[in-house]
């Protein structure tokens, strides 16, 4: 907008006839509005469109992470249950009671795990990832 | 085919000694740690001598990581927690680096070692185990005792608490190590496809089309996991590190 005063100024040249130019400056002014405003909406539009776009990527990416996270959170539970389980039957050699009971409460583990980390059970992690 | 297992090796480029019939070597991953460690070094050191009000690339780069892991931080386990900050602020960038260097063809990815990942997981879990029993005394125990459990099942769940705890940084570790493994070894198979195919005369050079556009699909999609898998190991650490202030959920 100053950019169009000046040029206006510079192309007159004079303050000879203020009225006119001021009546054709106002003119020119609300006709830069409509069309800044014009444009203005266009580039929301299209950077609100962009940006949609970008937030589906970002959450299909965090929906896979999800998947990985929850995976391995039962996983995990299951398979430390299993060594604990190993490992008593190696140290009292119980075998295999050890095993089939730890190796089950290991499966408990897991999904409690999986049930926190996915924010249905009240637990100290509600899911953030 | 090109063996896709290949990138993985480890090799020996020199000897520092033994300890006892073990020898210790200086090793491509042990450089390629030491070369992370570098660039997350220069970038913020580069980025912070400016001090300018204005910040130029390297300084907005690192005042970005600054407030993106200490926003992180504060997030899940509040101001207190700051003083974790510089322990999460270099795993972040660490894992980071190591897994965007590992995208640069011809590179060694560390973190698809699980003995790197399983290190890192057990520092933070043995920070949360030391530091929670330092700061709570037996009062971190709680962890595992929830609140209104009848009587008679209470050993049951302590020890399904328990065993919970343990798995933590077994989920951690293998987490991280199996997305780099997983993403480069499809990236290299895929690429592995390209070359084979094109082998076959004119018909393999155009199908060999459609691997190649799969693997510049999976390279973009491996920036994303790069990242992502970052995040997701520094935001469980403070998931955890909040267990260790606050225990008794």
């Amino acid at each position: 907008m100053a950019d169009g005063t000046h040029g206006n100024q510079g192309d007159d040249g004079s303050s000879e006839r203020p009225p006119v130019s001021e009546a054709a400056l106002s003119a020119r002014l609300t006709h830069l509005d409509e069309r800044l405003s014009a444009l203005r909406n266009e580039r929301d539009i299209r950077s609100a469109r962009q940006g949609n776009e970008k937030q589906n990527a970002s959450a299909k990416a965090s929906a896979m992470a999800r998947g990985f996270r929850l995976s391995s959170e039962l996983v995990a539970g299951v398979v430390v249950g299993a060594v604990i389980g190993w490992g008593i039957d190696r140290l009292l050699s119980t075998s295999p009671w050890g095993l089939v009971v730890f190796f089950l409460l290991g499966f408990v583990a897991g999904v409690l795990n999986l049930m926190r980390a996915a924010g249905v059970a009240p637990g100290d992690n509600s899911d953030r990832s | 085919m090109a063996d896709p297992i290949h990138q993985f090796e480890i090799h020996k480029i020199f000897t520092l000694g033994h300890i006892g019939n073990q020898e210790i070597a200086f090793t491509n991953s042990s450089a390629y740690m030491f070369g992370a460690v570098a660039i997350v070094s220069l970038l913020m050191i580069g980025g912070s001598a400016g001090r300018r009000l204005i910040p130029d690339r390297i300084q907005s780069l690192a005042e970005l990581s600054y407030e993106f892991v200490g926003n992180t931080l504060r997030d899940s386990v509040g101001d207190e927690g700051m003083k974790f900050f510089p322990f999460v602020f270099s795993l972040f960038m660490f894992i980071l680096t190591a897994n965007l260097i590992g995208i640069i063809p011809y590179t060694f990815t560390v973190t698809s070692h699980i003995i790197i990942t399983l290190c890192l997981a057990l520092m933070v879990f043995l920070t949360v185990l030391l530091y929670g029993l330092y700061k709570n005394g037996l009062g971190f125990f709680k962890l595992f005792v929830p609140h209104g459990i009848p009587i008679y099942i209470l050993p049951l769940i302590v020890v399904i608490e328990v065993i919970s705890f343990l798995s933590r940084p077994v989920s951690h570790s293998v987490r991280l190590f199996a997305n780099m493994l997983a993403g480069h070894i499809t990236l290299k198979v895929f690429a592995g496809f390209v070359t084979s195919l094109s082998a076959l005369g004119l018909v393999g050079v155009a199908g060999s089309l459609l691997p190649l556009a799969m693997t510049t699909a999976l390279t973009a999609l491996e920036l994303l996991v790069a990242f992502l898998q970052a995040y997701v190991f520094t935001i469980l650490t403070c998931i955890y590190l909040n267990d260790a202030l606050h225990p008794g959920h």
